[in-house]
């Protein structure tokens, strides 16, 4: 589904991503691992089409290296920002119903209350009055009503409490059910459970890919592998 | 044209801005509907009396609200201008007696403005613990070539409390001059929100002031403007802290495009170590994080700015 092939990022004079090379299968959950500061948003972002990039991004066949933001996202790619924006004047139901493929109220609620949220929430404007975690749970609400074929996660587990953190984790493999594929982009080596395969990015680099089973054995060996 | 006429040709106008225009005949309502310096029609309530006297180049209108009467229903009040050139001038003076409580919903239509000037001239007075809602809608033809110039002082006793939006719903904003001076008392409130999308050549200027003169009295003063093409923007938000206890917020964000102009000047004052008065003002691009999430999305640029300017304006 998503190929990337030789990808490199270079952001002020530095180059984040360095000669990534990657694939992620139709309908996996492709975990995305590394510390803070190895380049994963930046990855993701480029993905997107947010920044330039050497290399090649071939999604679905077609080379999208050079297509804007929009394009890509017509094509069936999204991103949901670590910190998603907030919108003053917008009300929720409006938010979602943007993004939403099939244009229906009944649609809209139906995925508020897969994510945990009240029906209430609807009618609340995206601004301060939203706790993050609740923006974090509307953000996955429109990428779940897009139904793209490939959503970019960027560490939709950061600063969540337990329970949220596990409904989270089950709206992601409800996604992949839908015949999404997931990229998630993590710190937390908890999210492996719900993966299918991981790749560990460090410095920029992408040092290893494997099926969930082969990283969790790094972790079993190693306390950090993410540190190598 | 006829008095009839004009009026339905106004109605008609005001429908389409979204008016109500059953409330304009009927008699539960109090309204009031002019163009140019004619009433073409005018209801009293019970509870609210309108008066209202031709002036050269416009009217004078009186508008008292009964002590202790709550309105139930809004009083609608349409200014108009119909023709594509002339001078409109209102004066209002309003009172609200004490304990009264009250919604204004004001159409201001200029739909096929090429060279208009409306001159607005309101004074209002809220008595103690009345309570006084202006909404003010504009709706000005695709031209640009209106000049509103209103100018509202406000007088709110122990209390009570005034909120007012100025909102330019559809057309060119043109020129605009807006003036506005509250003064609060003990325990008053007051919130000033304009908002106003300018583009062309238009000119949006914003001098809204509140002084708290009362103890724990409060008020805010809010501007939203998304400005593109060559449009420009002049604000100035003061609020002043006279009484103790009292507290005051100017909060301005504009959105500029193009080569847009915006120029934003809070001040905040205080008279009383007792008052706090704080600000904040925000002039930029649209922001960054907002477009991309919607780019995200798939929208198209221009359709995700207008998303975020629609929002702020809302």
């Amino acid at each position: 589904m998503l190929i990337l092939e030789n990808l490199s990022v270079v952001r002020e004079g530095r180059e984040i991503i360095k000669n990534v090379n990657l694939t992620v299968k139709r309908r996996e959950i492709h975990l995305i691992l590394g510390v803070n500061g190895s380049g994963k948003t930046t990855l993701a972002q480029a993905i997107m089409g947010i920044y330039p990039c050497r290399g090649r991004i071939i999604f679905e066949g077609e080379d999208i290296t050079s297509l804007p933001v929009h394009e890509r996202a017509r094509r069936g790619i999204t991103l949901a920002f670590q910190e998603p924006a907030r919108f003053e004047g917008l009300l929720v139901k409006d938010y979602l119903m943007l993004s939403a493929k099939e244009k229906d109220m009944k649609e809209v609620e139906r995925v508020i209350k897969m994510v945990g949220l009240p029906r209430s929430i609807l009618f609340q404007e995206i601004g301060e009055n939203l706790s993050g975690g609740e923006r974090k749970r509307v953000e996955l609400a429109s990428v779940l009503l897009m139904k793209p074929k490939l959503a970019i996660l960027d560490e939709p587990d950061s600063g969540i409490d337990m329970l949220s953190f596990r409904l989270i984790s089950e709206v992601i493999e409800k996604m992949k059910d839908m015949g999404t594929s997931v990229m998630l982009i993590t710190h937390s080596e908890d999210m492996i459970n719900i993966a299918d395969r991981a790749t560990i990015l460090c410095s920029g680099k992408a040092i290893q890919t494997g099926t969930r089973d082969e990283i969790k054995a790094l972790f079993k060996y190693s306390p950090c592998p993410l540190k190598r | 044209m006829d008095v009839k006429k004009e009026y339905e040709t106004l109605v008609k106008y005001y429908e389409s801005s979204g008016g109500n225009s059953r409330a304009l005949i009927s008699k539960d309502y109090a309204s009031m509907v002019i163009n140019g310096d004619k009433v073409l029609a005018k209801n009293s309530t019970e509870g609210i009396k309108i008066e209202a006297t031709r002036i050269g180049e416009g009217v004078r209108a009186t508008i008292r609200i009964k002590k202790g009467y709550r309105a139930k229903n809004p009083v609608h009040l349409c200014f108009g201008m119909l023709p594509r050139e002339g001078r409109q001038v209102i004066q209002t003076e309003i009172i609200a007696e004490e304990e009264s409580e009250v919604k204004f919903i004001t159409h201001c239509i200029f739909p096929n403005a090429i060279n208009v000037e409306h001159v607005m001239d309101a004074k209002l007075h809220i008595m103690r613990n009345a309570r006084v809602e202006y909404e003010e809608v504009h709706f000005h033809g695709k031209s640009g070539g209106v000049k509103v110039l209103p100018k509202t002082f406000v007088d709110v006793d122990d209390g009570g409390e005034y909120n007012s939006s100025f909102i330019v719903k559809s057309g060119r904003a043109g020129y605009i001059d807006i003036e506005y001076e509250v003064h609060l008392a003990k325990n008053a409130r007051s919130m000033l929100v304009s908002k106003i999308y300018g583009k062309g050549d238009d000119f949006i200027r914003a001098n809204e002031s509140i002084f708290l003169e009362g103890e724990h009295s409060s008020g805010v003063i809010k501007t939203r403007m998304a400005l593109r093409d060559n449009a420009r923007s002049e604000v100035i938000g003061k609020t002043v802290g006279i009484g103790s206890y009292s507290r005051g917020h100017v909060d301005c964000t504009e959105i500029i495009m193009d080569n847009a102009q915006a120029l934003a000047t809070p001040i905040v004052m205080a008279k009383n170590p007792r008052a706090k008065v704080t600000h904040e003002a925000a002039i930029g691009s649209v922001d960054k994080k907002q477009l991309i999430t919607l780019l995200s999305r798939g929208l198209s640029e221009e359709e995700a700015i207008d998303v975020i300017v629609r929002g702020l304006l809302k």
